[in-house]
């Protein structure tokens, strides 16, 4: 471990550092070493500051930096605005009321998830742009001098960007409506609250680490976006990451501006647990909202049903329609058997990453709970940094240690041996596999830390007086707890593993390409028509197990 | 559960540990940032012509690069493919790929297309033209590219993103022509002169021509050549600007032998067919390009694009000037 005392140190020091150490346990441990992973490209990239890059900042100062920090500011206050919005209202409607739909709405409304960012935006553009259809539609009905406002702006990114991530506050949010108890809100009308005081003061508070779990997932997701931004040429702090990288090559430079990026995700990690200190979210009495719904009923049943509908059918109906009609008109030029092997590999990948990803985060929320020293709680932040850094600079920063320490052990192969296997990582799975877990162990980790804020220490004391400890604790009273947490994780993990782009294409080996792949290469060459063959596929392998999600949370 | 977590280790196991790949003797290992269904056909036929197996990995220019760099000596590739003669001079600038002696290839592909070195060499062309919409504009008042920033095209004019390393190589050109500070003037009265912000893509651009919201833009031509294959009666034209002066900018997608490749016998042989007439309208045409090899006819909806003068400076300089021209158009607004 990098904590060893060395040798340059001093003694007094040397012994406060092996007190230090003596008094770390296995679950530190475990935490260094999930925490080591994920610093190891950072480490990478913050490398890049040995080789200053004075010049191009000079630039960047003089031309572009204010202008792509507005941009970046105005996605960052609208996007979380957006996302908490539709989320929340979406989540407290079919988590606790009863109304016409509420069933099909409580699961077709995570089906945006599974449409990736940059295929919104570029279908809203097609719909929404000058020469879009409804522009286009409208200047043919009330002539060509009617105003449109430009969605080609922030509002137009935010809306397409909000659209596009609110499932993640959604399904975070109805997580905690669902598991909480009920008591407290009968508790709150029977002090007086109204239905809407009663959500505001009572409800909304209580859910406060799942909702802001929620939004800081969304927040490092736009701070990462790239797809969608370029779509509509929106210069961000990620768009001049990429500019800095593929036009002016300097991958150092490119490094060094997405420093900036972990810095602010880390800050908004600590703010996010700040805001919840010395909080305890655990339930009291009877969880679950079964036969207790509040009935919507007549005018306001019909309102809710609208209002779920229209989120649905522009953040998913339109676009799914589109990939449709895109679909039919190319599927003969373009589908062919190798769809097969691709769908089998992004599955493949998804669920294998996602089941480490869930292990990974139950192992640190788990540390946390067990070990809530300050060096756990600063380590498991550290752990979740790899969201919001642009997937193509978080799969170098990965790429070029693991290539370098296959060099080595070619090198001393054939040293020693006189003959070399050839490379271990880079033409291995378990390269890609250990890319996607530093890059979602925030997605995965959010979601079953929240599930396990729900566990009363009570419970573990009853349970050890009981005779129950250790694995058998965790495995009989824990697990089933966390489960709809740890369900979360990994439906959120293997969707985003599908849709992944940058690392997938730089760190497969070779004939491992996905649908992801193949979206990428024919949407980069502009033949959208026949992108959307695999989009659909990616689309349709997403939703088995959003379905099974739901079914299980509602149960 | 407890079988099933057995399942997943024997699986993780299995996975991760698959017989790591090692090129075969008559293997070729190819990276390319040329999309597969591009290339896909010529692998297939060189295949079928000659037995040379072709591995490939495909992904953006930017990431293949460091892949190379990561890997030094110890990699597989042989060859490398990419688009824009920029991404080729910073491979071969980055120490990348091989100068390659051959005969062949300097028949095969005109000197302004290739490193003056050797290292690359370009093998489908596309020009980036002015398009113009025929139903409000008469081609006698295009004239080239500088003169698309003049008095007369205030608010006509459409451009794509300058983050689109076609634009900087078009720039890049324009440096080497006129020098830096009268390419500014220029780029700064294109960006006067814009109908709308800057589209993320070419179709984009022809599409807002086709709706009214300007009237003139700089293209690649294969871009214009999809859509004319959808829509027969496409109110849109390709113009060639700079006639009378240095010429319409002309670009490549092209190849190099990789420096650390153990096959560079191989790969030459494979590259010099890639440059032969018999590859060369597979290449081409898969994507409406021009043949590079001045042997090899265009095919029919191409050449029916007319005759050109392409810029005979050597593409060289658009790596060279590329990140000159960048700032440039920072310094000028043009996003």
């Amino acid at each position: 471990m990098s904590l060893a005392p060395s040798t340059t140190a001093g003694p007094p020091i040397a012994g406060a550092l092996r007190h230090r150490i003596m008094r770390l346990n296995g679950w530190h441990f475990l935490v260094i070493t999930v925490a080591l992973l994920v610093l190891a490209p950072l480490v990478v990239v913050g490398g890049s500051f040995l080789r200053p890059q004075p010049e191009l900042w000079q630039h960047l100062y003089q031309t572009l930096l204010v202008e792509l920090l507005w941009n970046t500011l105005w996605l960052v206050l609208g996007v979380p605005a957006g996302t908490l919005l539709l989320g929340v209202s979406l989540a407290w409607l079919t988590a606790t009321c009863a109304f016409p739909g509420r069933r099909f709405f409580s699961w077709a409304l995570l089906l945006p998830m599974a449409m990736p960012a940059y295929v919104m935006a570029f279908v809203f553009l097609g719909l929404f742009d000058f020469s879009g259809i409804v522009p286009s539609l409208l200047r043919s009905w009330f002539g060509p001098a009617i105003p449109i406002p430009d969605i080609r702006s922030a509002a137009g990114v935010i809306t397409v960007l909000s659209l596009s991530l609110f499932p993640y506050v959604y399904l975070l949010a109805r997580n905690a409506f669902l598991t909480q108890g009920i008591r407290a809100l009968e508790a709150a009308q029977s002090l007086g609250c109204n239905r809407w005081q009663g959500f505001f003061r009572v409800a909304l508070p209580m859910a406060r680490p799942w909702i802001a779990g929620g939004a800081l997932l969304v927040l490092m997701e736009t701070l990462a976006d790239f797809g969608a931004v370029s779509v509509f040429n929106y210069d961000t702090l990620t768009t001049a990451i990429y500019k800095m990288w593929f036009g002016f090559f300097s991958l150092e430079g490119a490094a060094q501006l997405s420093s900036l990026l972990i810095v602010i995700a880390f800050v908004l990690l600590v703010a996010e647990q700040w805001q919840r200190r010395r909080m305890r979210y655990t339930p009291s009495g009877r969880t679950g909202h079964s036969g207790e719904r509040l009935q919507l009923t007549g005018w306001r049943g019909r309102l809710a049903c609208s209002y779920c509908g229209l989120i649905l059918l522009v953040s998913f109906g339109l676009p799914a329609m589109q990939l449709l009609l895109w679909a039919s008109s190319s599927f003969g030029e373009e589908f062919d058997r190798r769809y097969f092997a691709w769908l089998g590999h992004s599955l493949l990948l998804g669920l294998l990453g996602a089941l480490l990803i869930a292990a990974v985060a139950l192992i640190l929320s788990y540390a946390r709970r067990r070990q809530p020293d300050r060096l756990t709680k600063v380590l498991v932040w550290i752990s979740g940094l790899g969201y919001a850094l642009p997937g193509s600079v978080l799969a170098v920063g990965i790429y070029i240690p693991l290539a370098g320490l296959d060099n080595i052990l070619i090198d001393t192969s054939r040293r020693l041996f006189g003959t070399s296997p050839g490379a271990i990582f880079r033409e291995s799975v378990a390269i890609m596999l250990l890319a996607y877990l530093i890059r979602f162990l925030a997605v995965g980790h959010q979601a079953v830390d929240s599930a396990m804020q729900r566990i009363r220490p009570s419970i573990d004391e009853a349970a050890r007086m009981l005779g129950t400890g250790g694995l058998a604790l965790v495995r009989k009273i824990h697990l089933p707890i966390v489960s709809s947490g740890l369900a979360t994780a990994l439906t959120l993990a293997f969707v985003d593993i599908m849709k992944e782009m940058p690392i997938t294409l730089m760190t497969r080996p070779f004939g491992w390409d996905t649908l992801a792949v193949k979206i990428f290469e024919l949407t980069s060459e502009g033949e959208w028509e026949r992108a959307a063959i695999p989009a659909l596929f990616l689309v349709a392998a997403g939703l088995l197990p959003i379905m099974l999600l739901i079914r299980k949370m509602d149960r | 559960m407890k079988s099933f977590v057995c399942l997943l280790t024997v699986m993780m196991l299995v996975l991760t540990t698959l017989p790591a790949f090692s090129a075969e003797k008559n293997e070729l290992v190819v990276y390319s940032a040329r999309k597969e269904h591009l290339i896909k056909p010529l692998f297939d036929a060189y295949t079928d012509a000659t037995g040379v197996k072709i591995r490939y990995i495909t992904d953006k220019a930017g990431p293949l690069l460091q892949r190379l760099k990561a890997e030094g000596e110890h990699t597989q590739a042989d060859l490398l493919i990419t688009v824009d003669a920029g991404n080729l001079w910073h491979a071969a600038n980055e120490g990348l790929l091989e100068q390659i002696d051959s005969s062949i290839l300097k028949t095969n592909v005109p000197e302004a297309l290739r490193d003056p070195q050797g290292r690359w060499f370009g093998l489908s062309k596309r020009c980036r033209t002015i398009v113009y919409s025929t139903e409000r504009i008469d081609p006698a008042e295009l004239t080239t590219y500088e003169a698309l920033g003049e008095e007369q095209w205030k608010g006509r004019l459409l451009l794509r993103t300058a983050k689109k390393v076609y634009n900087q190589s078009l720039v890049a050109m324009l440096i080497a022509e006129h020098g830096e500070a009268k390419t500014e003037k220029i780029v700064r009265s294109w960006v006067a002169n814009l109908a709308a912000a800057p589209f993320s893509n070419d179709t984009k651009t022809m599409e807002a021509i086709l709706a009214g919201q300007g009237d003139v833009a700089v293209v690649n031509t294969y871009y214009f050549g999809r859509l004319q294959k959808k829509n027969s009666d496409l109110k849109l034209a390709l113009f060639w600007p700079n006639q009378k002066t240095s010429g319409v900018h002309v670009n490549v997608s092209g190849a190099g032998v990789v420096k650390a490749s153990k096959n560079q016998e191989a790969a030459t042989r494979f590259l010099e067919w890639l440059s032969s007439a018999e590859a060369q309208n597979l290449f081409a045409d898969a994507n409406m390009e021009y043949p590079v090899n001045p042997a090899v006819k265009a095919n029919d909806q191409v050449a029916a694009w007319g005759a050109f003068k392409g810029n005979e400076m050597n593409l060289a300089k658009a790596g060279e000037l590329q990140a000159a021209a960048i700032k440039l158009m920072d310094r000028a607004g043009y996003r």
